[in-house]
């Protein structure tokens, strides 16, 4: 039957009058049918509620419209003849309460439907002459149905009010003219999608910037992820021959460079390019060449350099992922082409390589992923260098470093949310053609 | 014929010694620059720039300094201090992934399928989106000045660490539902499960999520400067690294960074030594899944 359904449309159609009740006193249902502390609890959740609205929450909504009008003023102080500072409108503390206030009003509404549910659940479960579980069954539950609830609360409520929360905070910031850019540092407005058309228009300054550090962010990331995958795939094959001796020493001498903290390899990196540094040093020696190599100043150097030290760093976890899949592929595919006489390279890109992506397209796509968000790389080795005159962006910053310039270091948030969500627009539109072209996804029968 | 055969093998034992002699190359690319790390560290003249790629003289002196100079860098503090917050964070997210991977390999629920699309979505995101609004959360929470930024660096390290579930749900999956079952029939809750049964059988994977977990607040050092900001006495050993090679420091400093890093590499080359079979059946456990 319809009404037998735990709804909430339901819980105020066909509930008693305790069910209703709990639409307007939450937790009273459950304190009619005996579920003290459960009610009480519930109910001192909405009374803190309302005391936060009526204390703060009603004024920060009804400041977020406007983000606070009041600008910081100097005044004379006659008295004691110097000038006094009046504190203004903060409209970064204004959003933050105004964002944190309709979250915690997202929470009580769900509150909201679950305790009208289970009030309703709990009428029906008299009605229907059973039980009503009682505390300690219900402590009980939490450790064994219900274990889920007790063990992910934690986490999502990390993830909430430390990942959630401060990305939509973030988002609403692209919409703003928080920036340093006309001091709206302390006092900015609402600003539509002004940010967004200046990053998209490709004649003004940063729009030009963007499509620069777009295409070369992309530029990158093929590279880095395709040339890691297929020689390290190769590697790996080197080693796994039957052919080579002390497979677990040349495994330790690669892997090695894994353990050695990233930004460490990466900062000795930068230095041992520089033009003294030790490569510079050892080739000159060498006689090898005369001018030091600008590997920093030359754009295109740079990304050559940042390019194969991607390599250095990348090939051994390939090294590592791959190993134990290559050893899985049926050794009579190999049998069966040696037989038609087909030969290494052909082996390789016929059997070896389709077999591989089949497998691991979620690791190329999360590897795809993470090196377009590839921070360390850059920021530690070029620091997004060479910079023209009048640029935010250098000539090798990725979308991510050029984020954290605009944000941290210009303090031009709105930009930098700008760039950020087009970051995760981009990612998702490659990661859903990937993921639907993949042969994983349109045939999930074994490879073959 | 007998010719033939002959060509035929020393074609294919000079193939095979020209393999040898391509990893011998590659594996000297690939340690040379840890090993003149290890040798600058010993090095007896300072500055980050010599005449001559090898040392001319060694010395243990920069370890000494780094680990008794407390004035201008403090290295000992930052150590005891990226100690304190690892061993913290490391307690709070490997129960954060334990948790969220078991709920989400054993348990049905509606949340479920909705937690998983989230965590991926979420996961497209640049990290460094919430960096600066994380910042401004903790200062509304009071947590940015004095000693209490070790709480907040504690909060970034773990709050998030649900999110990072895929290796440790794979391996879960890959344990036999039936134990789980057979459990239950005997009347084992399903804590009792998790806690005797799961855990002791996954013992690998736990390894691997307290190791990782460990290791983040050694290598992290952008979320650290951006919550240290100028607090010197807070920084984190990563910080306190990379304020070495800043300009001020570099040329006084260099030989006792390259201390720095080889000795807060040793842990983590045996760590990674130890649990690098970990990995790889985690890898492998995730892609099967």
């Amino acid at each position: 039957m319809k009404e037998d359904r735990i709804t909430v449309r339901n819980a105020l159609r066909h509930g008693d009058l305790y069910t209703k009740l709990s639409a307007v006193f939450m937790g009273a249902g459950m304190l009619w049918h005996r579920q003290i502390v459960k009610g009480v609890l519930v109910f001192l959740f909405e009374i803190v509620f309302w005391y936060y609205m009526i204390t703060a929450g009603f004024y920060h909504l009804f400041m977020l419209p406007s983000l606070g009008t009041e600008a910081q003023g100097k005044v004379w102080n006659e008295a004691k003849q110097i000038y006094e500072y009046t504190a203004g409108d903060n409209s970064q503390q204004i959003l933050l309460a105004g964002v944190i206030t309709c979250f915690v009003i997202a929470a009580i509404i769900v509150l909201w439907i679950l305790q009208l549910r289970h009030s309703y659940k709990l009428q029906k479960l008299i009605e229907n002459g059973e039980e009503v579980p009682n505390l300690r069954q219900d402590v009980k539950n939490l450790f064994n149905g219900n274990l889920h609830i007790t063990l992910m609360t934690l986490p999502c409520l990390g993830i909430l009010i430390f990942n959630i929360v401060p990305l939509v905070y973030m988002i609403s910031m692209a919409f703003t003219t928080y920036s340093k850019e006309g001091e709206h540092l302390l006092l900015f407005d609402w600003d539509g999608l002004n940010q967004f058309m200046r990053v998209l228009d490709m004649n003004g300054n940063i729009g030009r910037q963007f499509w620069h550090v777009l295409g070369w962010t992309i530029v990158w990331a093929i590279f880095a992820t395709f040339l890691n995958y297929i020689l390290g795939m190769i590697l790996a094959m080197v080693i796994n021959r039957k052919e080579t001796k002390g497979k677990a020493f040349w495994r330790f001498c690669f892997v090695l460079s894994i353990a050695v903290p990233q930004f460490v390899t990466l900062m000795i990196m930068n230095i041992m390019l520089q033009p003294s540094g030790a490569i510079n040093v050892l080739l000159q020696n060498l006689g090898l060449i005369s001018e030091p190599i600008p590997f920093w100043t030359n754009a295109t150097i740079a990304r050559i350099t940042i390019i194969v030290i991607n390599l250095w760093v990348g090939i051994p976890y390939t090294l590592l992922q791959v190993t134990g899949i290559l050893q899985n592929i049926p050794g009579e595919l190999y049998e069966a082409a040696r037989m038609d006489g087909a030969g290494s390279a052909k082996i390789f890109f016929r059997i070896t390589l389709p077999y591989m992506l089949f497998v691991t397209t979620p690791y190329l796509i999360a590897s795809f992923v993470g090196n377009i968000n590839n921070f360390n790389i850059i920021y530690l080795l070029s620091g997004g260098g060479p910079t023209y005159v009048g640029d935010t962006a250098g000539q090798t910053d990725l979308l991510v470093t050029w984020l954290y310039k605009l944000t941290i270091e210009k303090q031009y948030y709105n930009l930098g949310a700008v760039i950020g969500i087009m970051t995760f627009v981009i990612l998702t539109i490659v990661t859903l053609i990937t993921y639907r072209n993949s042969s994983s996804y349109k045939n999930e029968e074994a490879f073959m | 014929m007998g010719n033939q055969l002959d060509l035929n093998k020393i074609s294919t034992r000079k193939r095979i010694g020209n393999l040898h002699l391509l990893l011998a190359v590659l594996a000297l690319i690939w340690v040379l620059p840890i090993v003149w790390i290890v040798l600058t560290s010993f090095r007896a003249e300072p500055g980050a720039y010599t005449k001559t790629f090898l040392p001319q003289g060694y010395t243990i002196n920069n370890y000494v300094k780094l680990l008794t100079d407390r004035n201008v860098l403090n290295f000992p503090k930052m150590f005891m201090n990226t100690l304190i917050i690892s061993i913290c964070s490391c307690i709070v997210s490997t129960f954060f992934v334990l948790s969220v991977a078991y709920s989400l390999s054993r348990m049905r629920f509606a949340f479920r399928k909705t937690y998983m699309n989230l965590a991926m979505i979420l996961g497209l995101f640049p990290g460094f989106m919430t960096m600066i609004a994380q910042y401004f959360i903790l200062k509304a929470m009071g947590l940015t000045e004095g000693s209490s930024i070790r709480l907040g660096l504690i909060l970034v390290y773990c709050a998030c660490t649900g999110l990072g579930f895929q290796i440790s749900k794979g391996f879960f999956d890959t344990i036999p539902r039936s134990i789980d079952e057979a459990a239950i029939m005997d009347g084992a809750t399903q804590w009792q499960v998790f806690r005797r049964i799961t855990m002791p059988l996954a013992k690998p994977i736990v390894i691997y999520t307290v190791m990782t977990a460990f290791i983040a607040p050694w290598v992290d050092f952008i979320f650290a400067k951006v919550l240290c900001r100028a607090n010197a006495d807070q920084f984190t050993v990563a910080i306190g690294l990379w304020n070495m090679l800043q300009k001020e420091y570099i040329y006084q400093w260099y030989t006792c960074f390259a201390a720095g890093a080889v000795l807060i590499s040793i842990p983590i080359v045996i760590l990674f030594l130890y649990m690098q079979r970990f990995y790889v059946e985690g890898m492998s456990g995730a892609v099967k899944g």
